[in-house]
């Protein structure tokens, strides 16, 4: 192990070794940051959920956005899978259907960054009890 | 590297472990390679969570799943129901105990809403034991900050003025002791971290090393640049095998990364830390008693002046502070001192950790603003009394403190609010008292402590102490007169007075204060030869109801001492100059006819 030298030294050091815990981090403060639920259960995973997860993990990282990406159980849009669920920090949630790669892309690109509606919107059909 | 998508949590602490929570990490791990998940979720041992009530505990990242009392067995539920599926474990989840409803994540979780976590910042999020988790969460930054950009005056009086004071009892403002520590002129000084921790209930000091050893470390390095000293020891006592495990670990990788040792970090500047061990005597956690410790000398106390400051170890400047204190320092350079004095009250900045224990449902490790009341302690982060029993009195500080009850609720806590009410901060211990405790029984209690704690170098402490213990005992059996609730009284403020050390003239705290707030509980002894909480062997009254009594000899039969009389098919009687008050009738009799008065 080569030894630190100086403060920039332990700075670039630490911003090396900040994806080990950025995860939790995060998970500290989710209400902050833009948080996208996935729906992973059998129909979802059958209909490329998982793809779309990995996906919605790797491009926020690449394009610098904070957020968090959970993965959750069955949503109940089993017609409409993959289905995700995006919250902006202090907005409602809002929930795509039909997510494949293209349109997670634009998910990204138009509602998460600048918060432009969308086509594929699905009707929220419940209410979450807190 | 793996890019996880989730991360599963597992406490480390002395709590947890001793349940199996090594176990937990390793099924846990074979799960995940069985179900080929290696690259997506990552178990992690971290420090102690606080909960401990509840352990062992497992944290799911990214949702923040809560799980409570995991058994290995429940490994394999975890990664299939959980990781797989992004189902959580419902029966493994928090049941909050007044709305008996399972709680989803730590966010909705009554025990952590009020918290403010400084000193605990880190302990139950990274791995003590991996010096890049801690770098990533900027461990060792402070430091650097400080070497590379500020005198050792200027540290001084960041921390001055962050109004941070002593956490493990005393609360001496802490820039202030740096600096007379600095203005001693020796070519060798020392830095000290007193980790002999041993406030009966009191484990903050334990948790911190166990959980995040790196923040000492620096704040240590911290220090003794401020005051000129290349040396720091830490006295930590024997019986915290694993804090002095993970401490020699957390020293030699900051010393193979360069952040302790010579040169550090290119400024020039040497601090090395060595480790020394006690051997758990109480008084030993007093400053000047400690440092002769350290020496091989006897541990106990002497008279100050001189100060450590001035003169400490090998008779060179030294600078003693308590773990919590150091743990403290790192985040005040980091986030500034004005930030750290807008948290807490006027005199009082920051938090303060307090170890949760007694009868309280959420037995635990809790880190508080300061100025917080014990209301919410007590029925917001604690979760209320045992058993919905009715509270009584918290006891603060330990051995040295006194009892805060229920007129204190509302009271903002903080250093000099609880010394007005007559009790202390101290290290943080709080034991809470319900209904079903005597008074008379906890001041014998503590000092019972004390007595066998007491190093017997000045006669208040040594004799004084063994006589208040004598009184109380008295008292309990019910042999007490009004005489000696007098003495009672003289004698600890004698102690006070004239005892050598610290310890010593805080000893007779339990006993002042309980005669203070529950005078009338002492008189029901004394005068009324009547325990109320039940506590008091010999003052406990065995009496049988003749109504329900239908005469069936069981409870005859039973007594040890022939002290029951009465025939067949008729109501008995207990001959009270004749009970040795053993409870064998009250077990044996099925008709409920007897009774404790």
């Amino acid at each position: 192990m080569e030894k630190i030298k100086n403060l920039a030294d332990l700075r670039k050091m630490k911003d090396n070794l900040q994806n080990k815990i950025d995860l939790r981090e995060k998970s500290d403060s989710p209400e902050a940051i833009v948080q996208i639920k996935v729906g992973m259960a059998t129909s979802g995973i059958a209909s490329g959920a998982k793809e779309v997860m990995n996906y919605m993990i790797e491009e926020l990282d690449k394009r610098n956005i904070k957020g968090l990406v959970l993965q959750v159980g069955d949503m109940g849009y089993c017609y409409a899978e993959p289905t995700i669920e995006v919250t902006r920090p202090g907005e409602s949630p809002v929930v795509f259907g039909y997510v494949d790669i293209a349109k997670a892309n634009e998910i990204i690109e138009k509602y998460i960054k600048n918060g432009e509606l969308l086509d594929g919107i699905l009707p929220a059909n419940y209410e979450s009890i807190k | 590297m793996a890019s996880y998508k989730m991360h599963l949590l597992v406490c480390g602490g002395t709590g947890c472990k001793s349940s199996d929570s090594m176990l937990i990490v390793d099924k846990l791990n074979e799960e995940l390679k069985s179900h080929n998940l290696v690259d997506e979720a990552k178990v992690v041992m971290t420090g102690c969570f606080g909960f401990c009530e509840q352990g062992p505990i497992i944290k799911v990242i990214p949702d923040n799943t809560f799980y409570t009392k995991v058994k290995p067995e429940d490994a394999k539920e975890i990664i299939e129901e959980h990781v797989i599926k992004g189902r959580s474990v419902k029966r493994l989840l928090y049941v909050d105990p007044k709305e008996h409803a399972r709680v989803s994540d730590s966010k909705h979780m009554g025990f952590y809403k009020k918290q403010i976590r400084i000193a605990l910042r880190n302990c139950g999020f990274l791995d003590p034991e991996n010096i890049e988790e801690s770098i990533a969460r900027e461990a060792y930054g402070a430091l650097g900050k400080v070497l590379s950009e500020y005198t050792p005056q200027q540290t001084i009086d960041k921390i001055k003025k962050s109004g941070l004071r002593g956490r493990g009892g005393g609360g001496f403002p802490t820039g202030l002791k740096w600096e007379l520590a600095a203005k001693s002129v020796a070519e060798q000084k020392y830095v000290i971290c007193n980790a002999d921790e041993g406030d009966p209930g009191a484990f903050m000091d334990r948790s911190v090393l166990e959980g995040d050893p790196h923040s000492v470390l620096e704040a240590m390095a911290i220090c003794g640049y401020s005051i000129g000293a290349s040396k720091g020891l830490i006295y930590i006592r024997a019986e915290y095998p694993l804090a002095i495990k993970r401490l020699k670990i957390a020293i030699a990788q900051a010393m193979e990364y360069g952040l302790l040792g010579k040169d550090i970090m290119g400024t020039g500047f040497d601090f090395e830390i060595e480790l020394r061990y006690g051997a758990g005597a109480f008084v030993c956690g007093e400053e000047t008693a400690l440092i002769h410790s350290m020496e091989g000398e006897r541990g106990e106390p002497t008279f100050k002046p001189p100060f450590p400051a001035v003169s400490g170890y090998l008779k060179k400047p030294s600078n003693v502070n308590n773990v919590e204190t150091f743990a403290c320092v790192p985040v005040i350079i980091l986030k500034g001192e004005e930030w750290f004095s807008s948290i807490g009250t006027e005199k009082s900045k920051g938090t303060k950790v307090f170890a949760l224990a007694g009868k309280i449902n959420n037995v635990g490790l809790i880190e508080v603003p300061m100025g917080i009341t014990l209301r919410e302690i007590i029925y917001e982060i604690g979760g209320g009394i045992k058993n919905g029993k009715k509270f009584k009195a918290v006891q603060t500080g330990g051995p040295s403190g006194g009892c805060l009850t229920e007129k204190h609720l509302e009271t903002p806590i903080d250093y000099d609010n609880l010394i007005a009410a007559g009790s202390m901060m101290g290290s943080g211990g709080m034991i809470v008292m319900d209904e079903d405790d005597c008074m008379v029984q906890i001041a014998k209690f503590f000092l019972e402590f004390t007595v066998e704690e007491s190093c017997g170098k000045c006669s208040p402490c040594r004799i004084g102490n063994k006589r208040l213990h004598e009184i109380l005992t008295k008292i309990t059996e019910g042999k007490g007169t009004m005489e000696d609730l007098e003495l009672l009284k003289s004698l600890s403020n004698v102690i006070k007075d004239t005892a050598l050390c610290g310890l010593g003239q805080t000893s007779p705290n339990p006993v002042l204060s309980t005669l203070n707030n529950f005078w009338d509980e002492y008189l029901e002894h004394v005068v009324e030869g009547k325990c109320r909480a039940g506590q008091c062997t010999a003052l406990k009254k065995y009496i049988i109801d003749p109504e329900k009594c239908i005469g069936c000899t069981a409870c005859a039969r039973a007594c040890p001492v022939n002290a029951i009389e009465g025939d067949k098919k008729m109501p008995h009687e207990i001959k009270q100059e004749l009970c040795i008050k053993c409870g064998s009738c009250y077990e044996k009799c099925k008709f409920n006819a007897i009774s404790i008065k």
